[in-house]
């Protein structure tokens, strides 16, 4: 137990129920639409993808595995030459593919492939395809982390912006395409006007990040990207993660307090979207205000929900979790949450169950491997993936964010059977 | 190294989660890495259960390497035994822990737990899921069905005694086809001992023994713990798979010479109501209809000799994905007259699927897919397969009840035999013109509707090219060898175009006329 903020901090250890890394890779495919995703693991890596991706499989996806077996283990087959082979195969197959991602795994990193080296030597034989390396491993990352260490292996090839370029604000965070357009559209209404994202929807547009680069995070989970932008001379405006009307206005204001925007400007531009999201959640507050939530933890994103549901919905917390807790990327977060807030950091799974299981809560966030048997004990559950897949940021999402919380207690009310 | 986009068969462990999730009363330690656990959501999602999997994982990461992994699977495995009090334990290692190399049966062993712990071999890099789940029946008969003896008949008992061996959990319609055989058993008069894996505990599997014989339902499965028990106990196991009429009636005659009782009370009772429906005129169309089956070995041996002698199709397609039965399927493969097709690479069977041409594809979730892709009927008659084939109704594909399943299953898929025939006849009429849409449409054509821009972006995906450009450029067609065309029922007018320019093009014509349509259409005929 430690205090951190207001907030009433454990630290678990245990089984914990998460997806590895490899997971990111369902939603990055479609963000950069050039991109291939190759794992390089074992049949595991392949039925975790392909179950977690579920029908969007059958679409001819952007990702695949290299399936490692017994003679490259064995050693009868020279990995390297292996995987260069697969890759060959592949962008033949793939010309439309510009950046190929090779993505370690467990197995990989346990038999210690070097994939850096096989990503410099295939980025030689293959260009102009670029080939970049990360880990999505279980054992060094945790689900929403996998676009951390994605993110991270591209910063240092983004462009360099001129050192006397006037200063440009570069957006942090896979987002939805929609969401993303809605932010461009309110920053230029407040003057902003080069704005930039990481990562871009197209290989050949990254963006250029220099001294003058200001950046904000999308999302909770990005330590690592933050590290190799700050290395590149960025800097990070802190604020809150753009989550319900609170969390977007303290977002946009970090923005604009960077930019020298005064406060007419400011409240110009953003007052259609509070008054928007503030009409749209209304309705949501007399159906959550008072429900007592659990957070089993999931996505990193916990943090800043949990803020959003009791803040704009009168929710009251009972746990939440969250399986690494970012103190400096969410100590905005971390100042508003409600003063003696539960904060679990790592998870002891059959614990964490015993605790759920005597508050019983009305409402439980959690991964499909409980969402059902919670459901079956009575208690109803909102499983947290939909959260990642769903376009949740900013004003015009805020109604559908709470929707999404309502919607199981909505359900569970209606049936009669 | 091999690239895969889709695996029909998850990792071996996946198969023991089979058995183990079937089970009750005995608990799985796995030795695996954080995120191993999304195998859960396979039994909670896709089977919709109601209970977390009773495995416990050690979730090990980076950070644990450097310490003693060993005793973070010791500490693990303690724990789940004070907290589930199991009758019994299987204990392995994932993928990732076997390249760690620490020994889960030992490490268990010097617990010292006062129930059997059973350790689990299964070569991640070498085998699949169905040979998981085999070893771990297999491996759990043999720790827990007693010492080997000979068996006794036991003359007291009223009635034939057996074990029904290889339903699992995530099995296709296996809590189904479970409930058909036990009612023709007890039709017959047998009364059933152990059901296992499902429903059965560790205390069950010590009753085994106790049977006259072993009735296998999945061989995939229960094949080698039947043999086991064979040799053990000396009890005979059943070799015919009851899918579709003629194998349900032969398991009927194969478990009445196994027992010495009367088959008549199924065989002379009312059976199923395929033999009258394929024997009525309104199915006279599906003669010869072409068919590709692939799927896993038992699904596909039977629903291929069900779909030839019972729905009177051609299987022009045969193939499992499943190496460990290869000899069988082959053998089935000559009794059609063709190839058997032995691949787990989807585009393997794409390819032959592409190659076969077929009219009804019977398949996996993935040969759905391919098949919507290339514009052909297709029902799905094994796994995997995806939450829509875990029904809610009841749909056994066993005995005679499955039987039925399987005839409105694989019928249809395809067009209405009556409506074939009135689209072919009428075919210039304005109500049956090729503009209109199948009557079960509505009968108007099939327009899109005007799609509203969604809200938030749905999963568009974008096209991807599989074929090559054909740059050989066609004959053109002469204009009343182009009327002709269009006289052919539409549903088959792209089949007899692309056979027409292939055709053209293989003899080098200058010009498609009507005589090279009917003569493309006298050598492709079939």
């Amino acid at each position: 137990m430690a205090a951190c903020g207001g907030i009433d901090l454990h630290q678990e250890h245990g089984q914990r129920a998460v997806f590895c890394g490899l997971t990111g890779i369902v939603w990055l495919h479609r963000k950069i639409q050039d991109a291939f995703f190759l794992v390089v693991g074992s049949r595991t890596c392949a039925h975790l993808i392909q179950s977690a991706a579920g029908v969007m499989i059958f679409a001819e996806p952007r990702f695949a595995t290299a399936i490692i077996d017994e003679r490259d283990l064995a050693g009868i087959a020279d990995a390297n030459e292996e995987l260069d082979r697969v890759v060959t195969r592949l962008i033949e197959r793939r010309p439309d593919i510009k950046l190929l991602f090779l993505v370690g795994s467990c197995p990989s990193e346990v038999i210690k492939l070097d994939l850096s080296r096989a990503a410099q030597r295939l980025s030689g034989r293959l260009a102009p395809v670029r080939v970049l390396n990360y880990s999505g491993s279980g054992i060094e990352t945790t689900f929403t982390q996998g676009e951390d260490a994605c993110l991270a292996a591209l910063v240092p090839e983004l462009p360099r912006a001129p050192a006397e370029e006037a200063p440009s604000l570069l957006i942090v965070g896979a987002l939805a395409d929609v969401v993303e357009d809605q932010f461009l559209r309110i920053l230029s209404a407040m003057g902003i006007a080069d704005v930039r994202f990481l990562p871009a929807r197209r290989a050949g547009a990254m963006p250029a990040v220099g001294r003058n680069t200001r950046y904000l995070l999308a999302q909770p989970f990005l330590a690592d990207t933050a590290r190799a932008l700050d290395e590149r001379g960025a800097r990070r405006l802190a604020a809150p993660f753009p989550l319900g009307a609170e969390g977007t206005t303290g977002w946009l204001r970090a923005a604009a307090e960077a930019f020298g925007i005064d406060d007419a400007t400011f409240a110009a531009a953003t007052a259609a979207g509070r008054a928007r999201a503030e009409t749209a959640l209304a309705p949501h507050r007399d159906k959550l205000g008072g429900k007592r939530v659990f957070f089993f933890p999931d996505s990193q994103l916990e943090v800043p929900l949990a803020r959003f549901l009791a803040r704009e919905l009168g929710v009251a917390l009972v746990e939440v979790g969250t399986p690494y807790l970012h103190r400096a990327h969410l100590a905005a977060e971390i100042e508003m949450l409600p003063a003696g807030t539960r904060v679990t950091e790592g998870q002891s799974l059959d614990d964490q169950m015993d605790r759920c299981r005597a508050e019983r809560p009305d409402l439980t966030i959690c991964g499909l491997g409980l969402a059902n048997p919670l459901e079956a004990e009575g208690l109803s559950t909102k499983w947290s993936i939909e959260l990642l897949f769903t376009p949740v940021q900013g004003y015009e999402q805020a109604g559908d964010l709470a929707e999404l919380f309502a919607r199981p207690l909505r359900r569970r009310a209606l049936l009669e059977v | 190294m091999q690239l895969t986009l889709w695996t029909y068969e998850g990792p071996p462990h996946i198969g023991a989660m089979r058995v183990a999730t079937a089970m009750h009363g005995l608990h799985y330690v796995l030795h695996a890495p954080q995120g191993d656990t999304y195998a859960d959501l396979l039994f909670t999602m896709i089977e919709r259960r109601d209970a977390r999997p009773p495995v416990t994982y050690t979730t090990f990461r980076a950070q644990d390497l450097g310490r003693d992994t060993a005793e973070l699977f010791k500490t693990s495995v303690a724990a789940a035994y004070a907290r589930f009090q199991p009758q019994a334990m299987i204990v392995g290692a994932s993928c990732t822990a076997e390249l760690i190399q620490d020994d889960p049966g030992g490490l268990a062993k010097a617990l010292d737990l006062p129930i059997p712990v059973i350790p689990l071999e299964l070569p991640a890099y070498q085998k699949k899921e169905n040979w998981g789940a085999s070893e771990t029946f297999y491996r759990l008969v043999r720790a827990l069905a007693g010492p080997a003896s000979p068996r006794s008949p036991d003359e007291s008992r009223q009635r034939p005694l057996c074990n029904i061996l290889g339903p699992t959990a995530l099995g296709f319609r296996h809590r189904d086809d479970l409930i058909e055989i036990r009612r023709l058993l007890d039709t017959l008069g047998i009364a059933v001992n152990v059901v296992a894996p499902l429903g059965a505990s560790p205390a069950d599997l010590g009753r085994l023994k106790d049977a006259d014989f072993n009735v296998v339902l999945y061989p995939e499965t229960a094949r080698s713990a039947a043999e086991y028990l064979k040799k053990s106990f000396g009890q005979p196991f059943t070799k015919e798979v009851p899918l579709g009429v003629g194998a349900t009636n032969r398991f009927v005659a194969e478990v009445a010479t196994l027992t010495g009782i009367d088959p008549a009370p199924v065989l002379d009772g009312p059976g199923s109501r395929l033999p009258w429906y394929s024997r009525s005129v309104d199915s006279t169309y599906l003669t010869g209809k072409r068919v590709f089956v692939f799927g896993d070995a038992t699904h596909a041996i039977g629903i291929a000799r069900m779909a030839a002698r019972e729905l009177g199709f051609t299987v022009v397609g045969l193939g499992t994905y499943g190496r460990e039965f290869a000899r069988e399927v082959r053998a089935e493969a000559a009794e059609h007259g063709i190839e058997a097709l032995i691949t787990d690479d989807y585009l393997d069977v794409e390819a032959a699927i592409r190659a076969a041409a077929p009219e009804l594809v019977l398949g996996t979730q993935m040969e759905r897919h391919v098949a919507k892709r290339l514009g052909i009927p297709c029902a799905v008659i094994s796994a995997p397969i995806h939450v829509q084939d875990f029904p809610a109704r009841y749909a056994p594909q066993m005995g005679f009840e499955g039987a039925n399943v399987l005839f409105d299953t694989l019928v249809h898929p395809l067009m209405m035999g009556l409506e074939e025939h009135l689209l072919g006849m009428f075919r210039e009429d304005p109500e049956f013109h090729d503009g209109v849409g199948p009557s079960h449409l509505g009968g108007t054509p099939f327009e899109a509707p005007p799609v509203a821009a969604p809200a938030s972006p749905t999963p568009a995906v974008a096209p991807i090219l599989l074929e090559e450009a054909v740059t050989i450029t066609d004959a053109p067609w002469a204009p009343e060898a182009e009327r002709e065309l269009k006289k052919i029922p539409f549903f088959v007018r792209g089949k007899a175009r692309s056979n027409t320019e292939k055709f053209a093009r293989e003899r080098r014509l200058p010009l498609i006329t009507l005589e090279t349509l009917y003569d493309a259409k006298a050598h492709y005929g079939r």
